[in-house]
């Protein structure tokens, strides 16, 4: 019955840890992406007044314009894009619909789209489910995890439609630099392919600001960049983001958008208008915190005895658990049965994610200090340091 | 320095100084002498521990007095103040704009305790002119820590 370039596509090998955890107490989880934090006051009041002011109702397919217009303004302002909110901005639900949208609407059978690995598991799965073939380029820690040109080279053929570009990146935590993406830059530049650059973490890097590849004017055409409000403003719960990029991809994209989601939720919409006019100075709160915790948990892990790589953006360490003999399946299975605490085997990722495992450290410091004390106590336990 | 260093003290007290550094992102061995010379200047007074009492065997009954004082020449409230401060009783001693003058908080096993505590130690202070007490019936937020939601992660485990 189920097609079978969907039914070919395993269930999520993240799913049996959370079968396990619904069965535990007093498990520290490290699993999830998403902020600890709560949605700052000030934007849901921004929802409370629309709904006060019965402001229920569809926005256009595109959203608010006075969202995109927003939208615009911040693209400007932190990363210096120019989109017209007219036709080159999309309010999606989520920048996971804004992904899928974009793959639907460039791959098909036949088509290859490059997928760097390790990283979020909805590109693979979304551009599977397109007929398209995915040839992934495998990220190494030797080189912090960046993409280079010459993987590039080597996975790049006639076909190839996409090019996924994922940073900072979940899970690893590793961002390109402009200096990192110059060569990338001119290599691409005269090829027939788009770009799609997830943006979502670009508010969370901790050694300097985001640089987006769309600001090389030569890829700026051919890059769709995607982001949202989960992460900068905690806003994981709303279900919202955007897509940015020339008008025929957007207005392509709208065209799935207007028949399978019409329009993102409008209550939302007006909560995230208030981020971006009034969030900064809780972003700022917030990269704050989650720069202490980042310090805390690398710090961690390296003397526990887990080599773990020093992540300049998102909110994940991606330690190397190699030297304890076991894979990033056994040993997070063990870890969580036998100490509670949970972490993602970095194979969830790709395959190049095999021997790490990805910690959020979106947790309290005293949740962060407590798993690595109950993770040097399991490293112990097998005289493993 | 001082202000970052206290700003995570505030909210977390145990943290060893090499976890400290570690947040800050600076040598231990200045973190460490930072902390004495604030703890010499009176800077840091003391670690505590936030603690829900409700939670455990222990009765504790929580009052604000407000107290109303007559000031003395030269010395204005400190005196009076610092005498009901040296109570054992007593866990804060505010001196107020408004309505009164001093806003005492009081911890007793009960009501009875602590309304003797008002008669027979509070109020016979010198210079106490009147006391008006009010009974804590539950406590939402102290010391920073938020009682309802401290602790609890509800978030939800979900594929990403």
């Amino acid at each position: 019955m189920i097609k079978s370039n969907i039914a070919s596509v395993p269930a999520s090998g993240i799913r049996k840890y959370f079968d396990l955890l619904n069965e535990m107490e007093d498990v520290i989880s490290l699993g999830i992406g998403e902020p600890d934090f709560v949605t700052p006051f000030s934007i849901m009041q921004a929802a409370h007044t629309a709904m006060d002011r019965g402001h229920t109702h569809y926005s256009s397919n595109m959203g608010f314009i006075s969202l995109r217009e927003e939208i615009a303004k911040y693209m400007k302002n932190r990363y210096g894009l120019s989109y017209c909110p007219k036709d080159e901005i999309l309010v999606t639900v989520g920048a996971s619909e804004a992904i899928d949208l974009a793959l639907r609407c460039l791959l098909g059978p036949g088509d290859e789209v490059i997928i760097p690995e390790p990283s979020f598991v909805a590109y693979k799965g979304c551009a599977t489910f397109t007929g398209a073939t995915v040839v992934t380029v495998d990220l190494d820690k030797n080189n912090r995890f960046k993409l280079t040109k010459e993987a590039l080279e080597k996975a790049i053929t006639e076909r190839t439609r996409v090019i996924i570009f994922p940073f900072p990146n979940n899970p690893t935590g590793s961002i390109m630099k402009k200096e990192d993406m110059a060569e990338i830059a001119d290599f691409l530049k005269d090829k027939d392919l788009v770009i799609i650059s997830d943006e979502i973490y670009s508010e969370l890097t901790y050694n300097g600001g985001h640089v987006s590849i769309a600001s090389f004017d030569c890829l700026k055409e051919k890059t769709l960049v995607i982001n949202g409000f989960s992460k900068a403003f905690a806003m994981t719960g709303w279900r919202l983001g955007y897509a940015c990029g020339c008008k025929e991809l957007i207005h392509a994209m709208n065209k799935i958008h207007q028949y399978a989601i019409m329009c993102a939720p409008s209550i939302a919409q007006y909560a995230a208008m208030d981020a971006l006019r009034n969030g900064a100075d809780d972003v700022r709160y917030m990269v704050e915190k989650y720069n202490q915790r980042r310090r805390i948990i690398v710090n961690g892990f390296n003397e526990i005895g887990l080599d773990c790589f020093e992540p300049e953006g998102a909110f994940y360490a991606f330690p190397s658990i190699k030297r304890t003999g076991m894979t990033s399946d056994e040993f997070c299975e063990s870890l969580l049965k036998e100490e509670h605490v949970l972490m993602v085997p970095g194979n969830a990722f790709g395959k190049s994610g095999e021997g790490y495992a990805r910690a959020t450290y979106a947790s309290s410091i005293d949740n962060i200090l407590e798993a690595l004390d109950r993770i040097d106590r399991f490293l112990r336990r097998r005289n493993i340091k | 320095m001082q202000e970052r260093i206290l700003k995570i003290l505030e909210k977390n007290g145990n943290l060893t100084i090499k976890q400290l550094a570690v947040l800050l992102d600076e040598d231990e061995e200045i973190v460490r002498n930072e902390i004495i010379r604030m703890k010499k200047e009176g800077v840091i007074l003391g670690f505590n521990t936030v603690i829900n009492w409700e939670k455990t065997e222990r009765q504790l009954v929580t009052a604000l007095i407000e107290v109303r004082v007559h000031p003395q020449k030269d010395r204005g409230f400190d005196d009076v103040a610092d005498k009901i401060s040296s109570l054992k009783q007593v866990t804060g001693c505010y001196l107020m704009s408004g309505g009164f003058d001093l806003a005492v908080m009081v911890e007793g096993k009960d009501f009875k305790e602590i309304a003797l505590f008002v008669a027979e130690k509070l109020a016979v202070i010198d210079g106490v002119l009147s006391t008006a007490t009010h009974f804590v019936l539950k406590k939402y937020k102290d010391g920073g820590v938020h009682f309802m939601n401290a602790v609890k992660d509800d978030r939800e485990a979900i594929v990403l």
